[in-house]
């Protein structure tokens, strides 16, 4: 369902945008599927709201029109069949969908469910392994947000240009 | 049968093949993060759906009285932290080309490519 | 961007701005019963102010979030999440470890969390809308 979708964008142009944008809605709307509610909160926010209207202010300040490349692309296509297959026999010994007995549900997972709520007092066990269990791990993502966040404040501000700009030119003057 | 149980790792190996050929074969660098985004996607469908559990339900405690399967939380959790950190890391990335295209006047990796050989 | 004149626009974007502001806290402090938390609540809660952005334009938004007041919103997050695994120390406990903050262990990691998730959805907001507003003002 989310495949046959996928390849219809591969257009070019501004559209592509808005179709990425359509293409997180329905990844949010899987993601309720596959009972990650939370999941699909984030990524319905994030994927169809902000990143959206990022990508198009960005796509306002630079070309909105892309200039078909010239080259062949036999080999890259060549590389990317290569590398499905190498994924595909990979892939075939991992256990079925929604094994309950699958590795990944055995380890921890049923420590947090059972003892999540004694522990911390609260049911929703995302919150808790998000904020108490796995604290570091979020106290390491917020860094990344804080970090990407002063890139962008660096490479995007009017005024750091300006200033330097400013300062040139008395230099010129003097 | 055993082939067609694992149907959900071929959706998430054909959306990553299909990001990494726009990232491979696009040179517009926008649609190179477009397809870095498809393929960001395609890892974070693999994580939830290795979490989820047959008949199972969201992992929030139900105070009903009866014994629910839930899914696995942990994938979630991985996976929401990583979308947010995504939509940074893209922003940046936006960043980066919005300077780029001051400099080079393009997007197209090509010409980037021979504005930088000009002296 | 292009100031909007179109009446519809702003009166149905004016309506709701407020309603988006109290979902996002809503989600914020829900997040512990039911789905969310503070990643997604401060991206809601920047959702609206982007909203405010396209539609009033910049630079009305930065009267209402001029740029020291996003920096140290954004610094003030993570510092508050630094300040709830820090504060654990004073009580002998290791880094993070909230079940001591409390009068018991459950009270001291409701507490821990629902700080660590405010200084989440802080720093997530005010990044977000930093973010933005520098994309829309290179346009200016």
């Amino acid at each position: 369902m989310v495949v046959a979708f996928a390849i219809i964008r591969r257009r070019s142009l501004i559209a592509t945008a808005m179709l990425s944008s359509f293409f997180s809605l329905l990844m949010a709307g899987t993601f309720v599927l596959l009972d990650a509610v939370d999941v699909a909160f984030a990524e319905a926010a994030v994927g169809a709201g902000i990143t959206t209207v990022l990508m198009l202010s960005a796509l306002a300040l630079t070309s909105s029109v892309e200039v078909q490349p010239l080259k062949s692309n036999w080999l890259a296509l060549v590389l990317t069949i290569a590398t499905a297959g190498v994924l595909f026999y990979g892939v075939s010994d991992l256990p079925a969908f929604g094994d309950a007995a699958a590795p990944a549900q055995r380890h921890v997972a049923p420590r947090y469910l059972e003892m999540a709520e004694f522990e911390t007092g609260i049911p929703n066990v995302v919150t808790s392994v998000l904020a108490s269990y796995r604290g570091f791990d979020t106290f390491g993502e917020l860094t990344v947000v804080l970090t990407a966040g002063i890139g962008v404040m660096l490479l995007m501000t009017p005024g750091v240009r300006r200033r330097r700009n400013q300062k040139e030119t008395d230099e010129d003057a003097t | 049968m055993a082939f067609l149980g694992t149907y959900n790792y071929w959706i998430f190996i054909t959306l990553m093949m299909i990001g990494l050929y726009i990232v491979i074969v696009r040179g517009n660098l926008v649609k190179k993060i477009i397809g870095l985004n498809i393929f960001q996607s395609s890892v974070f469908l693999f994580f939830i759906s290795v979490g989820k559990v047959s008949d199972g339900t969201a992992p929030i405690i139900l105070h009903d009285g009866g014994e629910a399967i839930y899914s696995n939380p942990l994938p979630h959790v991985l996976i929401l932290t990583a979308i947010v950190v995504a939509v940074s890391t893209s922003a940046l990335a936006l960043a980066l080309i919005v300077r780029i295209h001051e400099s080079y006047g393009t997007l197209q990796e090509e010409l980037i490519h021979e504005a930088e050989r000009a002296p | 961007m292009m100031t909007s004149q179109h009446l519809i626009l702003r009166v149905v974007s004016k309506i709701l701005i407020p309603l988006i502001l109290l979902f996002a806290l809503y989600v914020q402090f829900h997040g512990e019963s039911g789905p969310g938390g503070g990643f997604q609540a401060g991206v809601i809660f920047a959702a609206a102010f982007i909203l405010y952005a396209l539609v009033f334009g910049p630079e009305n938004t930065r009267r209402v979030a001029p740029e020291w007041a996003l920096s140290t919103l954004m610094a003030t997050g993570i510092l508050l999440y630094l300040g709830t695994g820090a504060a654990s120390f004073l009580f002998g406990a290791n880094f993070l470890e909230y079940g001591v903050l409390g009068a018991d262990f459950v009270a001291g990691q409701l507490l821990g969390i629902f700080l660590v998730e405010l200084g989440v959805g802080i720093t997530v907001a005010a990044v977000m809308i930093t973010i933005y507003l520098a994309f829309a003002e290179r346009q200016g």
